[in-house]
């Protein structure tokens, strides 16, 4: 039995027949994750505190109280707040802000019985595409380390380490592609579940309307069950959907016959071949299960980025405006209080991060709110009445993740409209808070892998899972 | 220079911290004057990852001020951001609500001293989260932040520019303070700083357009208030007449020297970037629950008053001063609820005649009165079934106040009861009859004048307790004879 190779469903079976020990699987993985430092996938690791926790899951399990996820280690993006563990945002405005408390969803997979294996890299405050802005340094795609490719971003480190087998399952947050987008350059599961599905509460806060937590999983039926745990309405979040409890994982079924709706939008002619075929085998795959195909018209998709870049960057701005050094984190002392936010934010914030500030800070003016921001959000109210319209046809929609495979670090850094690109065929579902899911699909020319998203109705993650299956199933994806 | 064809424009600002246990958005106390930094959740201190989460007692309070301000209620709400940097704002931000209220155009009426009486328009109230504090004397070079008031619940109250002088802005303050006390949503109290003004005025000539207004911060009492805009309208009439413009600025009063001094310029002023706040759905709520908290609603000044006056047939200026203060009426309702016999004319004679005077000289509210509703009852009581008389009452009363003991202790101690024992005062007076023969046939004989010294003399024989109705008839009597 190869530890590094187990998928969570595999491994929560082990534990439960006592082949392993919660023990034994935390030291292996905490090896491992500290032996591979080359990949930069983690900002911190809970070295002490883990293995205590497993003592405490191997005690349960023997007396047969295991819950969900008894004893199994979890990677978390150092954007959740832990107790007990650093909270950077990968920003140098954090380095070392250690929280008085444990955000919803990460204090629900421990109730569950997971254990915290360590904090993972990401972009600063979550902002960008191939997690080369974070303070602590670019983190590489385990697909070829040589040749250094970017893992996606922002949750790229939970990417990386459940790709690089550094980690069995990860959490990361979703605000216009974050999970997906690296999910698809790693090669594996990724879900941003509907908005309001899991609780914001302590995960700092990058585009309140738009942020949502979600699993990253080397399986379908694994994001399913670490869903099950993560979501449920939290009254300290606004707005949290107060729904009925669901089984996403009991719910799983491979053999739906489901109408896929495909976005004529969204098939570009830069769209290189080696997408577009994936595309027509994923489209091959749905048929074989008897699924209906069905052309739809997403009509306001071209103006989603634009809108998503305002709106994210106006919310960001305002979101960001706590970061002062009054309170917390970094401080740069001064006679004068005008001073004192200039030297802290100056030196606490990256490039991208400043971008995202001052973008956000210009498109709320006055002179400037109408043209930009009150703008936006009318488009955003028509791209999601383009999916409320889409959606009476189809019960899912099938598209790429990402225009392409994963870049060369350094690439694009310079040039943030290209960096910004990546986000084209994931940034409509944010502003519509849809479910979607990115699935590992096959392999690019470069040998690097291809994930392909589906997008579900309003809270039906159900049919998202499903559909997502039919193509995990087909696909036959290895792990490298 | 003639200043009578000038007009003066007033509108006010008035924030009203909210009377509830928990700030707006979070579960922090609201507690005044607890140690500094004590009353501060995650929320409050914006950590990371906190979110606001709306107190629904503080969005009740609102509710009921609209309805007590005859204001349109609005169902659907939202809140906004308001952004600016300042270190006792750790959001960086302050909750607020802009475009959409959610309490709309409503209005109050005002008494004023010539006996007219004036509606105030209301243009909207609105809910708000208060900042933190400064504190600057501590050290010379270091500033020190309390974050105990971070995140209160505020009401802005906004009237329109319909005050023309500042008796009339200092009634209209006075009325909502009432208001507000009277359904409990504020406890008005402005040396604590629960309820504080913001002027906007500007001057014109009778029948001009608008000229242009300043704002003036920090206006905190009712006197200041007086004070302010007095000041305000000599400054500007002043810069008018001599050739100049008023500058379109934010002034800042300052208490001590009595005058607003300039605070920021237009140019400076801050861009808020106000946009819906994302961690927080529109406030909505339905019909039922207004109605439901309408028909809780407590009596409101206005219909308090109509009621004395049409129940207890009290004169609508002694009703007016009754109802300005919940604590008057309450005083007042207690007196009459004891005993039911008691006549509410009188009692409110006592209450706004001698009780104020009193109160008054010594500093006092009704509510420290060291004479209770139920004592003064007792002393009317005394009046109304002859125990005492109306003159001995009143030294009584001094008394009362001063040893706060009851009116019987004092009346039996000093031995003050009243005689009206016809007998006995009879048998008084023809002792003094019987002293003073000379004086009885200089009266008899014409002197009328004389009967005022009789009566003196049988009042000085009973240090003033004997009945003096009866003291005259039977005086007149034995004279006549």
């Amino acid at each position: 039995m190869d530890l590094k190779k187990i998928n969570l469903e595999e491994c929560l079976g082990l534990l439960k027949q006592k082949k392993i020990s919660s023990k034994e699987l935390i030291s292996f993985y905490l090896k491992e994750a500290s032996e591979n430092k080359s990949l930069n996938a983690y900002i911190s690791l809970n070295s002490e505190m883990a293995i205590k926790s497993a003592e405490d899951s191997d005690k349960r399990i023997s007396e047969n109280k295991a819950r969900a996820l008894e004893g199994v280690p979890i990677a978390i993006k150092d954007l959740f707040c832990t107790k007990h563990l650093t909270t950077t945002a990968a920003s140098k405005m954090l380095n070392n802000f250690k929280p008085t408390y444990e955000s919803t969803v990460t204090q629900k997979l421990w109730d569950a019985g997971a254990i915290l294996l360590g904090k993972t890299n990401l972009d600063e405050f979550a902002m960008g595409s191939s997690n080369e802005t974070s303070f602590y340094g670019a983190c590489t795609n385990p697909w070829d380390e040589k040749k250094k490719y970017v893992p996606g971003g922002s949750s790229g480190g939970s990417a990386a380490a459940v790709a690089g087998n550094i980690a069995i399952a990860a959490t990361g947050t979703d605000t216009g592609g974050s999970i997906r987008q690296p999910a698809s350059y790693c090669g594996i599961v990724g879900l941003k579940p509907t908005y309001g599905r899991c609780s914001r509460w302590g995960i700092v806060s990058f585009a309140s309307s738009l942020d949502q937590a979600g699993p990253m999983t080397k399986t379908v039926n694994d994001a399913a069950i670490m869903l099950d745990v993560m979501s449920g309405y939290d009254k300290k979040d606004s707005t949290s959907a107060n729904l009925k409890e669901t089984n996403f994982y009991k719910n799983l079924n491979g053999n739906k016959k489901l109408r896929v709706g495909i976005p004529k939008q969204y098939k570009s002619d830069q769209l290189n071949n080696e997408i577009i075929k994936h595309w027509d085998l994923g489209i091959d795959f749905f048929k074989k299960n008897n699924c209906e195909i069905v052309d739809i018209d997403l009509p306001h998709t071209e103006y989603a980025l634009a809108t998503y870049y305002i709106i994210s960057s106006a919310e960001a701005s305002s979101n960001l405006a706590r970061y002062d050094g009054v309170r917390y984190g970094l401080r740069k002392d001064s006679n004068d209080i005008n001073d004192l936010y200039e030297q802290t934010r100056s030196e606490g914030f990256g490039d991208e991060v400043k971008r995202r500030i001052m973008i956000g800070t210009y498109v709320l003016s006055a002179g400037y709110y109408d043209a930009y921001y009150l703008k936006a959000q009318k488009v955003r109210s028509k791209i999601i009445n383009d999916f409320k319209e889409a959606f009476k046809s189809v019960d899912v929609i099938f598209t790429p993740t990402a225009p392409s495979d994963a870049f060369e670090q350094g690439s694009k850094i310079d040039d943030p409209i290209q960096m910004y690109l990546n986000d084209v065929f994931t940034v409509p579902i944010s502003l519509a808070g849809l479910p979607a899911i990115s699935v590992p699909m096959g392999l690019s020319n470069n040998k690097l892998p291809l994930g392909f998203q589906i997008i579900g109705k309003s809270f039906d993650e159900d049919s998202v899972f499903s559909a997502a299956k039919i193509i995990e199933q087909n696909s036959n994806f290895k792990k490298g | 220079m003639n200043l009578d064809n000038w007009e003066t424009i007033i509108g006010l600002e008035v924030h009203a911290q909210i009377i509830s246990k928990s700030k707006l958005f979070s579960g922090a106390s609201t507690n005044f004057g607890s140690e500094p930094n004590t009353q501060v959740s995650l929320v409050d201190a914006a950590m990371p990852g906190m979110l606001p989460v709306i107190n629904k007692d503080c969005v009740e309070q609102a509710i009921k001020t609209g309805l007590g301000l005859n204001a349109k209620i609005n169902k659907r709400s939202v809140f906004d951001r308001k952004n600016y940097f300042y270190p006792d704002l750790p959001q960086g931000y302050q909750i607020s609500q802009f475009t959409q209220p959610i309490v709309g155009e409503g209005s109050i009426e005002i008494d004023l001293k010539d006996g007219s009486s004036k509606k105030i328009g209301i243009t909207r109230l609105h809910l708000e989260q208060d900042a933190g504090k400064s504190v600057h004397d501590i050290e010379p070079t270091k500033s020190y932040i309390d974050l105990n008031r971070s995140g209160v619940a505020l009401m802005e109250i906004v009237s329109e520019p319909d005050i023309r002088s500042a008796e009339e802005a200092q009634e209209y303050v006075k009325k909502l303070r009432s208001i507000l006390r009277y359904i409990g949503t504020c406890d008005g109290n402005m040396e604590e700083g629960s309820l504080r003004c913001d002027v906007n005025i500007s001057v014109r000539k009778k029948g001009d357009e608008l000229g242009t207004r300043a704002e003036i911060k920090n206006v905190n009492s009712i006197k200041s208030i007086g004070q302010a805009i007095d000041y305000e309208f000599e400054r500007q009439t002043e810069i008018i007449n001599s050739g100049g413009k008023v500058d379109q600025e934010t002034r800042l009063f300052d208490e001590k020297k009595g005058e607003t001094r300039s605070m920021r310029s237009k140019e400076e002023a801050h861009d808020y970037r106000y946009f819906p706040d994302p961690d927080l759905p529109p406030l909505e709520f339905s019909d039922d629950w207004i109605d439901e908290i309408k028909k809780n609603l407590p009596e409101l000044p206005d219909v308090k008053k109509e009621n004395l006056i049409d129940e207890y047939k009290i004169s609508s200026y002694d009703a007016s001063i009754l109802v300005s203060d919940k604590n008057n009426v309450e005083f007042f309702d207690k007196i009459i609820s004891e005993n039911k016999k008691r006549n509410p004319k009188n009692v409110a004679n006592w209450i706004i005649g001698e009780l104020f005077a009193l109160l008054n000289k010594n500093n006092l509210e009704i509510k420290d009165s060291p004479i209770k509703a139920e004592n003064l009852g007792e002393l009317i009581d005394y009046i109304e079934d002859q125990t005492i008389s109306g003159k001995i009452a009143k030294t009584v009363f001094e008394e009362m106040f001063n040893t706060k003991k009851r009116a019987k202790d004092i009346i039996e101690k000093k031995g003050l009861k009243q005689i009206t024992d016809k007998s006995e005062i009879e048998s008084l007076i023809d002792k003094v009859l019987e002293n003073n023969k000379d004086k009885v046939d200089e009266y008899k004989s014409g002197k009328e004048k004389l009967f005022g010294y009789f009566v003196g003399q049988v009042m000085q024989e009973t240090k003033g307790t004997a009945n003096p109705g009866i003291v005259n008839d039977i005086l007149k009597k034995k004279l006549a004879k």
